[in-house]
C-alpha cells in the first residue's frame, strides 16, 4: 500500500519519543530502568479483591455509557472532599478508559478547525497529537526552569490569539514534577476569563503533591477558583493515585454542556469503561485513602533520596513537588538529551528517558522516575554518578 | 508517638539495614534527630532488636518449627505472667503469646529435629506444674512471614520505559 493513501493527518503525527527510546532499551536485557511512568506498587489487595468479587458475581456486562452510578457518586464525593468543588454525579461526571481518553474527548468535543490549543511543555506526550487529530492547531508554550516549570500569566498572555480555544494545564507535571500553587492559578484565572478560554486540567497526579511537611495533600485545582468550574474539564483517574494503571480507568468532571458532548463520542467509540475496573474503583474511593497516604509518603522519601544523590553528583535539578519524577539538567556536558541517554544506556546500562520525549524544550534535561525501591534507585544513581564523573574528567 | 518516630519504624520494620544517614535523607531531617529517636525507642523498649529474615528451607540446614498451644492454670496474684516467664526463659523458645480463645499460651519453638522438639514438650513444658495440657503443631512450609512473601521472588512486571 502507498503511504499517500493513508490519512495525511495521522501520517503527519510523530511517533512518541518514548517509543523510540524503548526500542533501544528493549535490546539490552540487564539494564536498570528509571524510565517508568507508573507506580511500582501493586494495586492494594482490597481493591483487587473487589474486582475479583465482581467477576465472581457475574458482573460482566456493559455499564451505562457514562459509568456506574455508584462510582460517579463516589467521585462526586471525592471531588468535594479533595478539591472542594461540587459536581453532580448525573450530568457533570463520567467514566473513561484512563485519563488519556478524557483528554482526547475534551479536545474533540470543543475544537473547530483552526482553533488553537495551548500546550505547555515539557509535558505528557498525548496532548499535541490529540489536538492535531481533533483538527486544532497546537500552540506550544515552553516552560522554563527559572520559573520552576510553572506556567506564568505572562507566558499565557503572550501565547493567546483570537483563535485560542483551550488551555491545557498539566499539573502536577509529568516529566518535570512541577506543580501550580493556588496563587499561580489565581494569576491565570482572569486571563482565561478575559479571553473566554476553556481549560483542560489534567490532574492525574493530584494525590502526589509534596509541598508542606504537615499537610496531607495540598493539590489545588483551577476548577476550585471562582468562575473557573464552568470553563474547566478536570481529568483524573485511578492509575497513579491507587496504582491501577492496567485497569485503564479515568474520569472527567466539568460543565454538563461539554460532558454531554464528550459522552456522545465515548458512547460511539468506547461504549463504556471496563466494568470490573469500575467496581474495583468504587472500593478504591471508599476505602483507599490510607493506601494513598502510605504510597505518597513512600514516594516523598524516594524523592528526597534522589534529590540528595543528584546534589552529591553536582547535577543541577530544581526541586519538584509533584508526581514521581525529577528533571535534572545536563546542559554542562554539551550533548543532546538523546545522546546522553543513549550513551548512559550503552555504558552503564541505566535507562533514563531524555527530556526531549516531552517536547523540544526538554532538550538538555532527563526525566528520572522514582517509582522504584530505594535499593533500585541507589544502584542506578551510583552508575549515573560514575558516568557523569567520567564525562567530566574526559573534558 | 511523633510522626518522625512512626516513619522511622515503618521504614526499618521492612528494612533494618537502612543506615542513619540514609534515614535522615529520606525523611528530610538531620542525622542527630534520627540517632536520638532510635536511642529513645531502644530505651523505651519499642525497638527490641534488628533481626534478619532467613528462609532456612533454602539453606539445606534442617530446622523444625513447632507451634504449641498450652493450657495452664493461672496463678493467684500473677495471672499468666510468671508461667509465661518460666516458658520464655528457655532459649529454644522463640515466641510466647497470651491468647484469647481455646487455650492460654501460644509457644513457638525452633529445634533441629522433631525428636528435639518432642523432648522439650514432654520433658520440660508438660512437666511444669501449672501446665494442664499441650497440643503441638509442626509448621510444614512458610509462605509469608513478617509481611514478607517467602514462597517466590517478586519481579518488576512493568514495561521498561513508559510515558
Amino acid at each position: 500500500m502507498r503511504e499517500d493513501l493513508l490519512s495525511a493527518k495521522t501520517v503527519g503525527i510523530k511517533p512518541s519519543g518514548i517509543r523510540k527510546f524503548f526500542d533501544i532499551v528493549a535490546e539490552m536485557k540487564d539494564a536498570i530502568s528509571l524510565g517508568v511512568g507508573e507506580p511500582d506498587f501493586d494495586t492494594p489487595w482490597h481493591i483487587r479483591d473487589e474486582g475479583i468479587y465482581s467477576l465472581e458475581q457475574g458482573r460482566t456486562f456493559y455499564t451505562s455509557n457514562s459509568g456506574l452510578k455508584e462510582l460517579k457518586m463516589e467521585i462526586a464525593a471525592y471531588m468535594q472532599r479533595t478539591l472542594g468543588v461540587q459536581y453532580h454525579y448525573n450530568n457533570e461526571i463520567f467514566i473513561t478508559v484512563g485519563g488519556s481518553e478524557a483528554i482526547d474527548l475534551m479536545m474533540r468535543a470543543l475544537v473547530n478547525p483552526g482553533d488553537e490549543v495551548l500546550i505547555p511543555q515539557p509535558s505528557y506526550v498525548s496532548y499535541e497529537p490529540c489536538a492535531v487529530l481533533a483538527g486544532a492547531t497546537p500552540v506550544i508554550i515552553n516552560l522554563k526552569e527559572e520559573n520552576r516549570f510553572r506556567l506564568t500569566a505572562r507566558e499565557l498572555e503572550e501565547a493567546i490569539t483570537d483563535k485560542t480555544k483551550i488551555l491545557v494545564l498539566p499539573f502536577p507535571n509529568n516529566p518535570t514534577g512541577a506543580i501550580m500553587e493556588k496563587e499561580d492559578l489565581e494569576a491565570l484565572a482572569p486571563i482565561i476569563e478575559k479571553h473566554d478560554l476553556y481549560v483542560l486540567s489534567d490532574e492525574i497526579y493530584s494525590e502526589l503533591t509534596y509541598t508542606d511537611e504537615n499537610a496531607d495533600n495540598v493539590h489545588v485545582s483551577i476548577a476550585s477558583l471562582p468562575g473557573m468550574k464552568e470553563r474547566t474539564i478536570v481529568v483524573n483517574g485511578f492509575s497513579k493515585a491507587f496504582a491501577m494503571t492496567g485497569w485503564r480507568l479515568g474520569y472527567a468532571c466539568g460543565p454538563s454542556l461539554i460532558i454531554q458532548q464528550m459522552i456522545k463520542i465515548h458512547q460511539y467509540c468506547i461504549m463504556c469503561a471496563p466494568t470490573t475496573s469500575q467496581y474495583a474503583a468504587v472500593e478504591a474511593l471508599r476505602n483507599g485513602a490510607e493506601d494513598v497516604r502510605m504510597m505518597r509518603e513512600s514516594y516523598n522519601e524516594r524523592r528526597r533520596f534522589v534529590l540528595h544523590m543528584l546534589k552529591e553528583m553536582d547535577l543541577p535539578c530544581f526541586e519538584p513537588q509533584g508526581a514521581f519524577y525529577v528533571f535534572p539538567c545536563i546542559k554542562e556536558f554539551g550533548m543532546s538529551s538523546d545522546e546522553f541517554a543513549e550513551q548512559l544506556l550503552r555504558e552503564e546500562k541505566v535507562a533514563i528517558v531524555p527530556g526531549t520525549a516531552f517536547g523540544d524544550c526538554g532538550e538538555g534535561y532527563l526525566r528520572i522516575s522514582y517509582a522504584y525501591s530505594i535499593d533500585n534507585l541507589r544502584k542506578a544513581l551510583v552508575r549515573l554518578q560514575s558516568f557523569v564523573n567520567r564525562l567530566r574528567s574526559s573534558k | 508517638m511523633n510522626t518522625l518516630k512512626e516513619r522511622i519504624l515503618t521504614i526499618i520494620e521492612k528494612n533494618s539495614r537502612m543506615d542513619i544517614s540514609e534515614l535522615a535523607i529520606v525523611l528530610g531531617t538531620e542525622e542527630i534527630e534520627i540517632v536520638n529517636a532510635l536511642q529513645e525507642m531502644q530505651d523505651e523498649g519499642i525497638i527490641c532488636g534488628y533481626h534478619t529474615m532467613i528462609n532456612w528451607d533454602k539453606t539445606g540446614i534442617e530446622k523444625v518449627t513447632a507451634l504449641i498451644e498450652v493450657r495452664v492454670t493461672p496463678q493467684r496474684g500473677q495471672g499468666f505472667d510468671s508461667i509465661a516467664e518460666r516458658i520464655y526463659k528457655y532459649p529454644e523458645v522463640n515466641t510466647v503469646y497470651l491468647m484469647s480463645g481455646g487455650y492460654d499460651l501460644m509457644v513457638i519453638l525452633e529445634g533441629k529435629t522433631l525428636r528435639e522438639v518432642a523432648g522439650f514438650v514432654t520433658n520440660k513444658l508438660s512437666t511444669l506444674e501449672t501446665v494442664i495440657g499441650t497440643t503441638t503443631h509442626f509448621i510444614l512450609k512458610k509462605y509469608k512471614d513478617h509481611g514478607t512473601i517467602m514462597a517466590k521472588k517478586s519481579e518488576d512486571q512493568r514495561e521498561i520505559v513508559t510515558p
